[in-house]
């Protein structure tokens, strides 16, 4: 009999992994199964030949699982938040993990307002808020992957260091009023972080290339769940403003000061805990929209180099364009980023392999003629902090991209791997991470607090 | 003799409902209800059953519960609503109305159905 339940155990498992068949389904198909077996063992059948013959009367499972879904089309599409199918601990596990998470995202709805008990308003006092926003939120952020992947309290010590000697070097330089250097620690600040971030979300397995790809797949599914979140925000406060005024009562005082700053701070949590819930539901976003936008930002990029050499003109100087290139580089290397983080390294290479050459490449030659404007002009507007770091932000793309167009040419020509491209990739989070903490702690001082 | 796939697609519904209609029965015993009113000759595969019975459960023709059965085993029983007495009956009704028309043709027709039988002997299915 032990055997019998061992065949049945593992034919149940197998009926489980049937994504229409609900375990239900698998419990009352089960009862049709021992319920044959017992009659047929009855008969004079041996079990395992009982088992046998009661499995083939049930009929092939995959005609079984596809009339279920002809049935139950719902279960295709994979819900994301209630999964009311299994019960059991999982379900149980998932309830506490939503609880946590939502307990964490009050807790940073709540954290950004004790400045204000302290009389820090967001409006009068916008630079203190601007340095310490990401100490608001992102420790809680942080908690929320420390409670998930348990991680030791040697790790949890280096962490909180971090976020410590980061919040006194954010707040013990004596800024001047609307200084550069402050507005540069604002923001290099969250990208220093979002490494301590990374190192909790990745749980150990930081040293490891599939941990750090991993945390890049987290940061783009975050943005994208944010970005929705903030959308849906956005239509709930046109309607509550709407509907307010229409009875006389002005609600923005409240969406101002409570609902926006509130929402956006728990926001960051529930994103985070929306990628964590879905990781193995639902197909992942970024590589999606990568795929769309790959080959249309090459074919503007190559259209852009064409009329450069066509028209002959110069890229005009002026105070931005180091910050506009800066920003294309970042959406060329998201591009590759994303479009490597989906990418079976086993598969051969293809014809979106060469576009995504096309497109790195390209992003390099337009980067290389907006550097030698600005190399050529920059002696004479001199050495400003915003300068320096835009520049030391260009190059560090720069590099990375040149580097991955390198490994990704050896790629297409056979002499490397794509695993490459994904370790040099990886390692070089650390660069970003290093270069926004020098910004931070080294610039204001050199550059006299200005 | 087997009767097609589409056939019994087409006719799972009366058979399920009037079998249910008959008492409440889970989806072993319907299955072994089908085969003794069919004589065999209307197999069905076992599992393709389940996806029917769900199917007049969503429609609300039927109504599920779970009980525990004499062998200690959790089982899904399921009984005929009023509704689907209703479907039932309409059902019938246009069975009948094919059987009728098919009735009519074959007595029409002057050929020896089953070979080296008279056509009069071949048993109808039982529609009406």
């Amino acid at each position: 009999m032990v055997a019998l339940e061992e065949q049945i155990d593992q034919w149940r498992s197998y009926l489980r992994r049937r994504q229409a068949i609900h375990s239900v389904d698998v419990a009352e198909l089960e009862d049709h199964l021992r319920e044959q077996v017992a009659i047929l063992a009855d008969a004079g059948l041996a079990t395992d030949e009982a088992f046998l013959v009661a499995v083939k009367r049930m009929g092939d499972l995959d005609a079984l699982s596809r009339e279920f879904a002809r049935e139950h089309s719902d279960r295709l599409w994979k819900q994301l938040v209630v999964s009311p199918s299994d019960a059991g601990e999982s379900q149980a596990a998932a309830r506490t993990d939503a609880v946590v998470a939502f307990c964490l995202a009050a807790a940073a709805a709540v954290a950004i307002k004790v400045p204000a008990l302290f009389g820090m308003q967001l409006d009068e006092d916008a630079s203190f808020y601007a340095r310490n926003l990401c100490f608001l939120v992102l420790p809680l952020l942080t908690g929320y992957f420390v409670w998930k992947r348990r991680l030791n309290p040697s790790t949890v010590r280096w962490l909180a260091i971090a976020f410590v000697v980061a919040a006194v070097f954010a707040n013990v330089y004596p800024f001047d009023p609307d200084s550069s250097t402050e507005a540069l620690t604002a923001l290099h600040l969250p990208i220093a972080l979002w490494l301590v971030v990374g190192i909790a979300y990745a749980g150990g397995r930081w040293r490891r290339v599939e941990g750090r790809m991993d945390f890049i797949r987290f940061s783009g599914e975050l943005l994208i769940y944010y970005v929705l979140i903030a959308l849906g925000g956005g239509v709930l406060t046109a309607f509550m403003v709407a509907m307010f005024d229409s009875i006389g009562i002005d609600p923005e005082p409240f969406i101002e000061s409570w609902l926006l700053p509130c929402g956006a701070a728990g926001a960051v949590v529930v994103a985070a805990w929306l990628v964590e819930a879905k990781q193995s539901v639902i197909e992942n976003m970024a590589p999606v929209l990568t795929r769309l936008f790959t080959p249309l930002f090459a074919a503007v990029l190559v259209t852009f180099l064409g009329a450069l050499l066509w028209t002959g003109r110069g890229v005009d100087f002026e105070r931005d364009l180091l910050i506009k290139f800066n920003l294309l580089l970042v959406v060329v290397l998201g591009l590759l980023l994303y479009s490597l983080s989906a990418r079976d390294p086993r598969s051969p290479r293809g014809a979106f392999d060469v576009m995504q050459v096309v497109l790195v490449v390209s992003a390099l030659l337009a980067d290389a003629v907006a550097l030698w404007a600005i190399s050529a002009r920059i002696t004479e507007f001199g050495f400003s902090p915003n300068r320096v770091a835009a520049l030391g932000a260009n190059v560090i793309l720069l590099v990375n991209l040149a580097w991955s167009a390198v490994l990704y040419i050896r790629f297409l020509r056979g002499r490397g791997s794509v695993t490459a491209l994904e370790r040099w990739q990886t390692d070089y989070l650390s660069v970003y991470a290093v270069w926004a903490a020098i910004v931070v702690i080294v610039f204001p001082p050199v550059f006299g607090y200005d | 003799m087997e009767i097609n796939k589409d056939l019994i697609a087409a006719s799972s519904t009366p058979v399920v409902l009037a079998i249910l209609a008959e008492e409440d029965s889970y989806g072993y015993a319907i299955l072994q209800r089908v085969r003794e009113l069919s004589k065999g000759r209307m197999e069905w595969t076992d599992g393709m059953l389940y996806p029917v019975l769900h199917r007049l459960e969503r429609l609300g023709h039927v109504e599920a519960r779970w009980e525990v059965a004499a062998s200690g085993r959790r089982r899904k029983y399921y009984g005929i609503t009023p509704q689907g007495r209703a479907q039932l009956a309409e059902e019938r009704k246009q069975w009948q109305a094919v059987d009728a028309t098919l009735r009519i043709i074959w007595r029409a027709l002057v050929l020896p159905v089953p070979a080296g039988r008279p056509p009069s002997a071949a048993p109808l299915p039982q529609g009406a």
